[in-house]
Order: C-alpha cells, then sequence, then structure tokens
C-alpha cells in the first residue's frame, strides 16, 4: 500500500508531493474558535468552508461550524462585497454570535476585497464585532492563518484604559490542541497567576456531551478580556511560528514586553514556562503539585529510558510542535535522525541545527518546506525505530513497518487528543508512555520467541 | 437563540412538509445565501471526488496546498492493482505564482512528475485561483502531451464556477477526453460499462461478481478501480449502467451521442432495488441464458439475505430516520431500504437534488414528512428534535451533530468502513443500523434527542405546509 515511493532522491522546485501542511484559512479558522461564541466566516468559495469544516470534525469529533459567503463567478467578476455583507447580515439574524471573525481565501485575496471596507459599510447589529485576517492560501501554511488570525484578535480589539499596568498576564497557547490550552491553564492557576489566555478552544471543540447541540459552547476567550489584553504587565507567547505575531502587535501598540517561549513540550521547555512566569511575578516558589508531578515523570524517564535511549526517530509535524519535540526526543537520549515541516521558514532549521549541534548529532537532517514524500525517501535510505507526526505518517509507517506516535494536527484516525495534553509534565509523561509503548508493542510483534518475555 | 428564525426568509422556499393533497414544488437548484453554514462542497470537489479513484493517472493538483490537502485518499476507493492515486500531488502555488501566473510551475511540476514516474495520464485540476489568474490549462497541457506522449488531460474544476454538480460535469469531460474511439468489431457477449460506483470499501467488486454470476461482462467501472486504459476503452460496451445518478448522468449522455450506447438508471443499495437492478439488466440483455440465471441468482440471494436481515428486523421496527445525503438518488434508495426495515423517514434531505427527485421522495415518504434542499445545522437539529429521529444519515459535518443530540449516526458517504451495496450491503447496513440506534451508550444521556430541550413555541413553524 502506497509503496511507491522510490529511493532515488531528486530536488524538486514546483511539485509537492503528499504536503505536510495545509492552508491558512483553516488555522485562522481554528484560532477564531476560541474565542467565546465566536462563528468564523470565511469570505470566499463553499469549497473551502465545507473543506475546513469537515477537517476540523474530523480531528476534534466535535460539531465545527463555519459560514461562507459562497462566491459564485458573479463575486469573482464584481467583487465579494455584496456577498460578504449579505452574508453578515444573515449570520448575525440566524445564529446571533457575539463576534464573527472572517477569515480570506486565496480567491477573495486575488480578487482583491477590501475587508475593511467591505465591514465598515455593512449594517452590523450595534454590540456586535466583527473582526479579520487576511489569510492567503498561497502564503504560508495553516500555521500562517492561526498566527495572522491571533494576531487580529489584538489589532482589533485589544485597548488601553488603564495608566498602570494590571498583574494580568497574556498566554497566547500556540496551535495546540484544546488539551494543551486546558493544560496550560491549569499550571497559571497552580501558580496563581492572573492570566488572559487566548485563542482558547478548551470547552469549545471538546465539549461535553450535554445531550443537546450548543452552537457555542462554553469555552474560549471573551471579547472583554481580548479588550483587557492592552492593559495586561505582559505576554508569554509559546511558539514562535503560531504566536509571536500577536504579541509583538501588543508590544507595539501598548508597548506590553513580549517574552516568546518555545511551546512546553517536554521536561525542559516545561521548566523554561514555569520559570518565566515566575520571573514575571517575582514569585521564587513551584507549587509543591507541579514539584510533584515533575518528579513522577523524572522517576518514569529514569525507569524506562533504556527502552528509547539510542533509538532513531522522525519527526514531522507544525514548526512549533517540531521544535519542542525536537529538544524532548534530544533530552530523552533518543536521535531525532529527520525533522520536516511543510511550513516554510528559514528559522526553523536554524533552530533546530542549533539543537543538533548542540548535541553533537552529526547524521540528522532538518528540512522546512519539505512533504511526507521526501521523509518517506529519507526513511527508505535510511531507517528509522519510531515516526512521530500526525495521521498522515500513516501511510509511510505501514510501507516501512515503523510504529507510529500520533502528535500534532491532524489527527484523523484516533481519539484522545484533545481531552489529553501533551504539554506540561503530564503532557511529556504522556509522551513518553507513547513513545515507549509503541516501541515495546513493536518489539513484542516482532522479537524472536526466545526473546518474548513478561517483563520489560 | 429562540428569538432568531430557525429558518431565514429566503429559505422557506426550500424546507417542505410533505401534504399529500396539494401540489408541492421545493425550491431547489439554486446558489445558497450567503453567510448559511451551508454544508456543501465546491466545483473542484465534484471533479475530485469523481475522477481520483482512477487508480494509475496521476492527479495533479493545480493551486494552492489546502485544496490538495483536504482531498488527499479523499474516499475509501479500493484498487486491484495501482495505488499511486492515493498520493497527492500539487503545485503549491506561491505569491508569486499568482502574482506572475502559474503556468511556469505547472509546467515544471509535470516535468518533475515525468523524471520520476511514467504515468500513461496526468489529470490536471484547475482550482478557484488558478480560474482568476486565468492559466492556460489547455494550452499547458496539450503542449506537455505532445512533448512526453502522453495524455495530459485539463479538468475545469476552479471551484467558485458553479456547485459540486458542475464538478461532476468537469470530471465527466476529462473523462470523455480520456475515452478512445469505438472498436467496430462485434462481440458475442453482453458487456456493460458501470457508471457511479467509485469502489468504496470495494463494492464495485461486489456488483462486478453478482453481473458475473448472471453471464454479464462489466466492460470497465467509471471509476471505481479503473484503470486509464480500461476508460479509454469504455466505448465498446453494449449498455451503460448508471448507479450513481447525480454525477454520471450526464457521462451517460454523452456517451450515448459520441458512441450510441444506451444507459439505464440501477441502484444496487437495498435487497429490493439490487435484485429489481439485476432483472432489469439481464432483460435488457435480450439473452434467455442471463434473464434465466439472474432470476435463480436474484431468488437465492434475496432468501439468504432476508434469513440475516430477519435477526436485526425486529431490534429496528419502529425506530425514525432523517436522511441528509449529497444526491436525491441516494436520498431515495435510503428512504426505500429503510422502509424494508420497518424505519420511517421523517426527515429527507439533499445538497444537490433535482426537482423530479424530490417528487419522487415527496411520493416516497409520509404526510408530514421533512423535506430539506441545502439545509445547514440550525434547521437539521430543529427538525432532529421536532421529529424525534433516532437516526440521522449523514456525511462527517453532520456526525457530531447528531451524536450531541443523542442520535444515532450512519454515515453513507465516503467514511463508509464496509459495502454497503448489493445484497451483503444491505445486511452491512441493518447490522450497523443497529450497532449504532442500539448500543447502550445513548442510555447515558439523560433525555435522548429531541427532549432534551423544553419546547419552545416561538420556534418557527412551517408556513409553507400547503406547497
Amino acid at each position: 500500500m502506497l509503496n511507491y515511493t522510490t529511493k532515488e532522491i531528486k530536488e524538486r522546485s514546483a511539485l509537492v508531493v503528499n504536503p505536510a501542511k495545509t492552508c491558512q484559512p483553516i488555522g485562522a479558522m481554528y484560532a477564531a474558535l476560541g474565542i467565546n461564541k465566536c462563528l468564523p466566516h470565511s469570505h470566499g468559495s463553499q469549497g473551502c468552508c465545507s473543506y475546513h469544516r469537515m477537517h476540523l470534525t474530523r480531528h476534534f469529533r466535535d460539531p465545527i461550524v463555519a459560514s461562507t459567503s459562497s462566491f459564485t463567478e458573479g463575486a469573482c467578476v464584481f467583487g465579494g462585497k455584496s456577498n460578504l455583507s449579505k452574508g453578515l447580515e444573515t449570520v448575525f439574524e440566524l445564529y446571533n454570535p457575539d463576534i464573527v471573525a472572517v477569515n480570506t481565501t486565496c480567491l477573495s485575496e486575488t480578487i482583491g476585497d477590501d475587508l475593511t471596507e467591505i465591514i465598515k459599510s455593512t449594517n452590523l447589529p450595534e454590540d456586535k464585532v466583527v473582526i479579520y485576517a487576511n489569510t492567503p492560501s498561497y502564503v504560508g501554511s495553516h500555521v500562517t492563518g492561526f498566527s495572522n488570525m491571533t494576531k487580529a484578535m489584538v489589532s482589533h480589539l485589544a485597548k488601553k484604559e488603564r495608566d498602570v499596568p494590571s498583574n494580568t498576564i497574556n498566554i497566547i497557547p500556540g496551535y495546540v490542541e484544546p488539551s494543551d490550552m486546558g493544560e496550560i491553564r491549569r499550571m497559571l492557576k497552580l501558580l496563581d497567576i492572573p492570566s488572559i489566555m487566548f485563542p482558547d478552544t478548551s470547552g469549545v471543540v471538546n465539549a461535553p456531551n450535554k445531550g443537546k447541540y450548543e452552537m457555542y459552547p462554553e469555552g474560549g476567550v471573551t471579547i472583554e478580556e481580548l479588550k483587557a489584553t492592552g492593559d495586561s504587565k505582559a505576554t508569554v507567547a509559546l511558539g514562535s511560528f503560531s504566536s509571536k505575531e500577536a504579541a509583538y502587535e501588543l508590544e507595539k501598540r501598548f508597548d506590553i514586553p513580549p517574552h516568546i517561549l518555545k511551546l512546553p513540550i517536554g521536561i525542559k521547555a516545561t521548566d523554561e514556562f514555569l520559570m518565566s512566569l515566575l520571573s514575571l511575578t517575582g514569585d521564587v516558589f513551584i507549587p509543591e503539585e507541579l514539584e510533584i508531578e515533575r518528579g513522577q515523570l523524572l522517576d518514569v524517564m529514569i525507569d524506562v529510558h533504556h527502552h528509547y535511549h539510542g533509538k532513531k526517530v522522525a519527526l514531522f509535524g507544525d514548526p512549533d510542535i517540531m521544535i519542542a519535540l525536537t529538544e524532548f526526543v534530544i533530552d530523552l537520549g533518543m536521535i531525532p535522525k529527520y525533522v520536516i515541516t511543510g511550513t516554510p521558514g528559514k528559522e526553523f532549521e536554524r533552530t533546530i541545527k542549533g539543537m543538533f549541534e548542540k548535541a553533537d548529532l552529526k547524521e540528522c537532517v532538518v528540512k522546512a518546506e519539505a512533504d511526507l514524500m521526501t521523509l518517506h525517501q529519507l526513511i527508505k535510505n535510511e531507517s528509522v525505530d519510531l515516526l512521530i507526526g500526525n495521521t498522515y505518517g500513516k501511510y509511510i509507517a505501514r510501507a516501512e513497518d515503523i510504529p507510529l506516535v500520533r502528535v500534532g494536527f491532524p489527527i484523523l484516525d484516533r481519539v484522545g487528543h484533545s481531552y489529553f495534553p501533551t504539554v506540561g509534565y503530564k503532557g511529556a509523561l504522556r509522551l513518553i508512555e507513547k513513545i515507549s509503548t509503541a516501541i515495546l508493542d513493536k518489539y513484542d510483534e516482532t522479537c524472536p520467541e526466545e526473546d518474548f518475555e513478561l517483563v520489560m | 437563540m429562540s428569538k432568531n428564525p430557525i429558518i431565514l426568509e429566503e429559505r422557506k422556499s426550500f424546507v417542505l412538509s410533505n401534504q399529500k393533497k396539494q401540489e408541492s414544488i421545493i425550491d431547489c437548484e439554486k446558489d445558497s445565501v450567503s453567510g448559511a453554514v451551508s454544508q456543501r462542497a465546491c466545483v473542484y470537489c465534484g471533479a475530485r471526488v469523481v475522477l481520483n479513484p482512477v487508480t494509475d493517472a496521476i492527479h495533479l493538483i493545480h493551486g494552492p496546498i489546502g485544496c490538495a490537502s483536504y482531498t488527499w485518499d479523499i474516499r475509501g476507493s479500493l484498487s486491484s492493482d495501482n495505488e499511486n492515486y492515493r498520493n497527492s500531488y500539487s503545485t503549491d502555488l506561491r505569491e508569486e505564482d499568482i502574482i506572475f501566473g502559474g503556468e511556469k510551475r505547472l509546467e515544471a511540476a509535470i516535468d518533475e512528475i515525468m523524471e520520476s514516474k511514467s504515468p500513461k495520464v496526468i489529470f490536471v485540476y484547475a482550482t478557484c485561483v488558478v480560474g482568476v489568474i486565468g492559466d492556460d490549462l489547455k494550452a499547458i497541457s496539450k503542449k506537455k502531451s505532445q512533448e512526453y506522449n502522453i495524455k495530459v488531460i485539463p479538468v475545469q474544476s476552479s471551484g467558485f464556477a458553479g456547485n459540486k454538480k458542475d464538478g461532476y460535469k468537469a470530471a465527466c469531460h476529462a473523462l470523455l477526453e480520456l475515452m478512445g474511439p469505438k472498436e467496430e468489431k462485434e462481440k458475442d457477449y453482453f458487456e456493460i460499462n458501470y457508471l457511479g460506483d467509485f469502489n468504496l470499501a470495494g463494492e464495485a467488486w461486489i456488483i462486478r461478481n453478482y453481473l458475473s454470476e448472471i453471464g454479464v461482462k462489466v466492460n470497465v467501472t467509471v471509476t471505481g478501480d479503473a484503470t486509464c486504459e480500461a476508460i479509454e476503452k469504455a466505448g465498446n460496451a453494449h449498455l451503460n449502467m448508471v448507479q450513481c445518478a447525480g454525477s454520471m448522468t450526464y457521462l451517460a449522455k454523452q456517451m450515448q451521442l459520441k458512441y450510441n450506447i444506451p444507459f439505464e438508471q440501477v441502484s444496487f443499495f437495498g435487497v429490493t432495488d439490487t435484485a429489481k437492478s439485476l432483472e432489469k439488466i439481464a432483460l435488457l440483455s435480450g439473452d434467455k441464458k442471463i434473464i434465466e440465471r439472474a432470476q435463480n441468482f436474484v431468488r437465492e440471494q434475496v432468501e439468504t439475505a432476508n434469513i440475516e436481515l430477519k435477526k436485526y428486523l425486529e431490534r429496528l421496527k419502529g425506530k425514525k430516520v432523517a436522511i441528509y445525503v449529497g444526491g436525491g438518488f441516494k436520498a431515495i434508495s435510503l428512504i426505500k431500504q429503510f422502509e424494508d426495515m420497518g424505519i420511517r423517514s421523517v426527515v429527507v434531505g439533499t445538497q444537490t437534488g433535482k426537482e423530479e427527485e424530490y417528487k419522487k421522495i415527496k411520493e416516497l415518504t409520509e404526510e408530514g414528512t421533512i423535506i430539506l434542499d441545502d439545509t445547514n445545522p440550525s434547521e437539521l437539529e430543529y427538525f432532529l428534535r421536532k421529529t424525534k429521529a433516532d437516526i440521522l444519515v449523514g456525511g462527517v459535518k453532520e456526525r457530531p451533530l447528531a451524536h450531541k443530540l443523542g442520535v444515532a449516526f450512519i454515515d453513507h458517504n465516503h467514511e463508509r468502513k464496509h459495502p454497503l451495496c448489493g445484497f451483503v450491503g444491505a445486511v452491512n447496513f441493518a447490522k450497523e443500523v443497529d450497532l449504532t440506534v442500539n448500543s447502550p451508550v445513548w442510555s447515558f444521556i439523560e433525555k435522548k434527542g429531541g427532549e432534551a430541550y423544553v419546547y419552545e413555541e416561538e420556534f418557527y413553524t412551517l408556513e409553507r405546509q400547503s406547497l
């Protein structure tokens, strides 16, 4: 199955085979879902909106609702103004959201619709808000779209109303699962730090089943909170690709100092995250609960380190997650043989290369703006023990008979990712469980009879 | 929520309550209202789902990456040999291509395909933005066809240029371009083309086997498990048998003009339709042996299937189903299939149904059944609650909606995991309905389905009952 990839690697400049990324609007839609009572609106053809909803629905297994301007040929000739104006009126009349977050598509970008002007000239209900982000599909990737919509939350809503900043810290969690956003909030609560986290999809795309359909579940950052981000004393942005733009916007507008950190995936990155927060508040003590969690994580790492130490792993996915994961697998003693992202960005290659050098890893490969055919070919040339990435990795995993640990977006064929975090000490523990189990399951399946043992 | 209309003024004519005495016309085959949460997709989507199962072609998506990403391995179409179609090829257009045109990149992408592969056919799909920037797909395809002596076939599927149905048409045009001349020699056996089966979960193989049992040969299935070579020879069949009417009636009509091949509508969903369709094909062959074999085969199969089905019928009787699927033909065949199981259809909707299909739906369903065109989650939710449906049949986006409402769900779209067609499929289908509707999981939702709400009287009542 799908074993058509040849070993011979040829440079390609125009052809992408089996992409390791997708387009901006879906990232914008996901970010928009992290605002309380927000309806994302896709300004373009119906297909885009339909695909984005389908993909997010498959990943989260929750109803993902978004409206569309439903472009036809007429809109392409005369512009999408009437579609958007009419669309927004319809949306407020029919679905009554508090806020609509509009994202553009490659089509509306190319015909050059001026969203500022269109929205300004639309007759909107007084108490309602419309924000928008330019998200042309031919620039960046879904991560860029997430970043753009997160930035739009600041540029459209944040205000400075106090002379002296509040004690609140803005947290931008990055393009992660709702479970991760929930976990970040839990850690902040344990540290007793007042914060505003945006976007926050926890409770929205992993909403509990109450036997009824709620178009706007309880979760999400509120408009009031977004406004108040302008009064905060600092911004902590997790993952530079998905979060730094919004943090810089807050700095530019209100002089709020930005702190760009790695996603807190793995023990080191979690330590850094917590210590950075403490340095912002002036506290020195880590709460006991987090101390215990760290201790437990460390204990398990020591108990099972021989399972994964020295094992070669190929990683692919979104840049922020890959950067943090690469650091973590190096800390576990694994060899990150290939690290691939589909999202463009030299910064990615520089960061990962730095990690390779620091750990004295000489024959590891990092590639940004690469596809899964490239990854498959690399693996064909020199195989690995484990693959970490999204669901699309299963084609390679099967063809090459390598276990796959599912991390990232999208995960279309397993459950749990939207409920169990990957970030924090708890998340690191879960990652170790998954990595170790994958390696041992494979061993149990393939080892000779005489090596098959009860205790491992 | 209750303050808002459940159904927009503009949408009221797309919603109908079945009243037998009155003449009914439902609005359909029109563009969606901007701002509505439509479940519809685009032209490109229609073209891709129809063409993608051609197993040994390269399907090259000319556009930004999203279009290729979301449709990578879009259907569970199975192949008996080549699996190249399950890879995702794209030109991944970047900003500079949008400014200066994407033609160079497309040419380079085709060159890069030819460097590592030797396909006979490359389908080049146009996406929204390609239509706007005006890349000349036809010229490039012609040039590259000559350069490499293969067939590079443009698929005119810019997303905005109509709806999913126009995509089917674009795919049909591409298929017609691939089809070669008719061979002149007469055949001494009865051979048909099977149009509109995409071999999801191996469904086309089941039907091929049935036909082979009764002595009918299948020339090519379009497009499930089809090779380019087989499609090239499609003109040689005696008859076109059309299952997915929405996507393939157009092709059948064109083939009638081009090759003088007549076509017939068939359906292999449900025991009744499968039996009828096989007998129909046998009769059309005009061959006594085939007719006799068909009768015997159908009798045996119906008997076996009914014994199997009986196990489930008791557990399913009296349940109510809401149907929301892509095309009208599928809806019609589902209504019949559920009726065979003793399940009443209380809501029937389609994304792209035609007027005559809605007439048939009205004929088949009972008084008061809600009929919907291009509906959205709010309307669906409302009617699921109002009719207290036990099951929803739909596509991927409807699944979690049903689940949140405590309503069992059946996917009758891309995500089916086992065959649902033929006699074996009818049994699978009953089994699947039973599996979901009788799952203990629903008992954990305190009040099931529509009952979870206190009824809000101000909700929209169907004013157009007279339609």
